[in-house]
């Protein structure tokens, strides 16, 4: 057989050609114009300007690189906050449950939902005076732990990681259950009758089973993370000051200023972020075809 | 092997409180859409005094809610659409034809699924081909977008229908159009309908790409039709939740026809087998 007759090579272009100039050559061309002072009145006049604008971005008079450090904490702990729990939660759903299916419809429901509903609809849940959450702890006798949700400094990153996994957990926690599913029953029964107990089975047979689907999340995870933007967006718009703002509702917030320049600079250390953290994991999947 | 009963129990209470703290949001939204205003801001659960009915009709009009969810369909579908049939066509040599060339081409695509869009410089470049600020322009940036996860998903799911049907189909006189068309695409089937679900839902759901990419209302999509009546009715709850309510109704319906081929699409390539 013929394979250069029978796999065309133009069957690639399409995508291909829509990747590299829609995808690609925008991320390439911004890390050009963040080396610019491109803004709205530059009609066509854009100059060079070296690193004036990643200067401006790291300068201690300015909060940006705030927004950098808390794009990366968002990173870090969201992930933490929801992998952990979703863990548990597969596997305490994954059998000798009744109704688990039902259970795990309305779990995973959330997800499917848009950021934009999602931030409305929290956003008059945690109104501090008629929400929903705050009228609950009163119900309940628990006045001590309400709270201005969205506007307190100390607890406005707590409601956003909250928001954050009520919606994603169900999701992380899907992709859990089917890695353990795939796990034979009967690692566990070998396990049980040489006396391993719950601890045990979990960090000799669970995790390691399941490194394929934590690498998944992992994956989806991070880049989710360096590149939120809608739920900070909708819940907080970055307040309250510059408490909550990240680097791509900086970068918007610049962009509608008509900042281009700066807005493309902000953008180019996100692409270089992840860049580098795509690289690694391209790397390592790739090394794991090798070996399969 | 049986769990003792206290075991079972914890779990179910458990499972239950968590299936609650889901379903109360969704629950309060629907009641308190059928309010007043007054009686809306104060976000009870209890039941409407007297059923407001009205209020969706309100919305459906002041809303601009039958433009948005034509947007919504038309971007959703033809750029979900095209980014599929080329991907699969793509991935279809891609997975058939390793070369040192190919498998690079694949990784270099692989490669987005990581950067983020630079919508700044995006703009620009849809400038250049005229497309900026129009539904084809948006289109194209849905569709470039998603390119890295189809290619991903359908290459994965492409070695598993076997290379003997090829050689038979070429044996048979097929040309590369026909072999594709007839034979490997039906076979793509359940792949392509979950990337399909799965897609469809993102370009419905996304919010950052319309903000940037559409400046006249009348390109809005749905996403951004709710977020700009919430601007302007921020006090008028009661609005703003039947708004919710009608945007989320087509997610939710797709969800649950469409269930099993969206589990079964993320746990692909999740499990090694």
């Amino acid at each position: 057989m013929n394979k250069l007759k029978t796999y065309p090579q133009w069957f690639l272009f399409l995508p291909l050609a829509i990747y590299v100039v829609f995808f690609l050559s925008p991320g390439l061309l911004g890390v050009f114009y963040s080396l610019t002072d491109w803004n709205a009145r530059s009609m066509g006049d854009i100059n060079f300007v070296g690193l004036k604008n990643f200067r401006e971005i790291f300068s201690a008079d300015e909060n940006y690189s705030q927004g950098i450090f808390n794009t990366l904490r968002f990173t870090v702990i969201s992930n933490i906050v929801k992998l952990v729990p979703a863990l548990l939660l597969a596997i305490m759903l994954q059998k000798g449950l009744r109704g688990r299916n039902f259970y795990r419809t309305i779990l995973y429901l959330p997800s499917i939902l848009p950021f934009l509903i999602i931030g409305l609809t929290f956003k008059s849940i945690l109104n501090f005076n008629t929400g929903l959450l705050n009228t609950t702890l009163e119900f309940l006798q628990l006045d001590f732990l309400k709270q201005k949700w969205l506007t307190d400094l100390d607890v406005v990153w707590f409601s956003i990681y909250g928001v954050d996994a009520w919606r994603g957990i169900g999701y992380v926690m899907t992709i859990f259950l089917a890695g353990l599913n795939a796990i034979p029953n009967s690692y566990y029964e070998a396990a049980d009758i040489d006396g391993a107990n719950f601890l045990q089975k979990l960090r000799y047979i669970t995790l390691p089973m399941l490194s394929g689907s934590i690498m998944i999340n992992l994956v989806f995870g991070i880049t989710y993370g360096l590149k939120v933007f809608d739920i900070i967006y909708i819940l907080t718009n970055g307040g309250p000051g510059h408490a909550t703002q990240v680097v791509t509702t900086y970068a918007y917030q610049l962009y509608a200023n008509g900042r281009y320049g700066m807005s493309t600079a902000l953008n180019t250390i996100l692409f270089l972020i992840t860049m580098a953290v795509g690289i690694i994991i391209v790397k390592v999947m790739s090394k794991q075809e090798v070996q399969q | 092997m049986k769990q003792p009963w206290p075991q079972r129990l914890i779990k179910q209470i458990v499972c239950i409180v968590l299936s609650l703290i889901v379903i109360m949001p969704f629950y309060m939204v629907v009641i308190n859409s059928f309010k007043t205003k007054g009686e809306s801001a104060r976000m009870a659960l209890t039941l409407p005094s007297e059923w407001q009915f009205s209020n969706y009709s309100i919305v459906i009009e002041q809303g601009k809610l039958v433009q948005g969810f034509s947007n919504s369909l038309l971007y959703a579908v033809l750029s979900t659409s095209i980014a599929l049939l080329g991907c699969a066509m793509a991935a279809f040599v891609l997975s058939r034809k390793r070369t040192k060339f190919n498998v690079f081409i694949y990784y270099f695509v692989l490669c987005g699924l990581f950067f983020p869009v630079n919508y700044v410089t995006l703009v620009k470049v849809l400038q250049t081909f005229k497309v900026a600020n129009t539904r084809a322009g948006l289109i194209i940036a849905f569709t470039s977008s998603m390119i890295p996860f189809c290619l991903f998903v359908i290459r994965n799911f492409m070695s598993s229908v076997p290379v003997e049907l090829d050689e038979a189909a070429v044996i048979d006189g097929a040309g590369p159009i026909r072999l594709f068309f007839s034979i490997i695409l039906p076979l793509l089937k359940p792949i392509m309908v979950t990337a399909f679900i799965l897609q469809f839902m993102g370009v419905w759901n996304d919010f950052m790409t319309p903000l940037y990419l559409s400046s006249s209302s009348k390109m809005w999509p749905m996403n951004l039709a709710v977020y700009n009546f919430f601007g302007k009715m921020a006090s008028y709850w009661n609005y703003v939740f039947a708004d919710i309510v009608l945007t989320i109704l087509p997610v939710i319906i797709v969800y649950l026809i469409g269930q099993k081929y969206i589990v079964g699409g993320l746990t692909s390539g999740a499990v090694k087998e």
